[in-house]
């Protein structure tokens, strides 16, 4: 997906791979850089992801190796009008 | 979902073609794998990839009718081939063949399908923004949604007069 070169890997903020050795400190930690990729080794712990207001706790799962902590915290409210997009929805099982 | 509109045009396509094309040189055609009487007709389809495609059209056209093969791959398999481009009724039975042997090579209809779906169902489960917004039935890709994105959002409601009526 990403434009990035592979020899570079992906992107990760220096205080997060400060922790790649020793992973424990990271267990509810604050996160603010999410645009760092998850890497193999948080793999079962669970972080804190801003999301430009508060934080939503994101448990890192196997599977979300390889995605960026942004992706799991969401920065806009769902439409609280959900009756505008209920019929889009009929609509597009059509 | 064009193509599972696609396959049924497909095989009405080739109904007609026979029906019009109704003489010595559609007898001569090698490849009657199903050939059914249907009201005193002959239907003759050609099947590649468990699918049938059009029978009066060119090779690199109606290759595109299996879900899978586009415009390139269409090309690629007749250059890597080395088959003339002749209208798919022409062709000779070690072509198709061959044909056949390329097109398994590679991934389409159904298989293609399930891996598609499967890759967007592990978005679901990991509830990445990706997930979500196939959870939602919008884009994906960082469209705008504010209009158009119709194609994900669904056509008629849209112009419904309920949105109207809080702007």
């Amino acid at each position: 997906m990403s434009p990035r070169s592979i020899w570079k890997g992906g992107f990760v903020d220096a205080f997060l791979s400060k922790m790649k050795k020793n992973v424990e400190p990271l267990m509810n930690k604050k996160i603010w850089s999410r645009g760092s990729m998850i890497l193999p080794e948080f793999v079962g712990s669970t972080v804190r992801v801003y999301n430009g207001k508060n934080f939503i706790r994101c448990k890192i799962t196997e599977e979300r190796v390889g995605h960026k902590f942004g992706e799991f915290a969401m920065t806009r409210k769902r439409k609280i009008a959900r009756s505008n997009s209920a019929p889009v929805k009929r609509g597009g099982k059509k | 979902m064009a193509q599972t509109s696609a396959i049924p045009l497909a095989h009405s396509l080739s109904l007609i073609s026979n029906s019009r094309n109704f003489n010595p040189l559609s007898n001569t055609l090698s490849f009657p794998i199903s050939n059914p009487q249907v009201r005193g007709l002959q239907i003759k389809c050609v099947r590649v990839g468990g699918v049938e495609i059009p029978n009066n059209k060119r090779v690199q056209y109606s290759l595109q009718y299996v879900h899978g093969i586009g415009r390139n791959n269409a090309k690629k398999i007749l250059f890597d081939l080395n088959v003339e481009n002749k209208i798919t009724k022409d062709l000779s039975e070690e072509e198709l063949i061959s044909i056949r042997d390329e097109v398994s090579k590679y991934m389409i209809e159904g298989d293609l399908r399930r891996f598609n779906a499967l890759a967007i169902r592990r978005l679901k489960e990991i509830q990445c923004y990706r997930g979500i917004r196939h959870i939602q039935g919008l884009p994906c890709r960082g469209q705008r949604t504010k209009n158009n994105c119709r194609t994900l959002k669904g056509k008629k409601i849209a112009i419904a007069g309920k949105k109207k009526a809080p702007r």
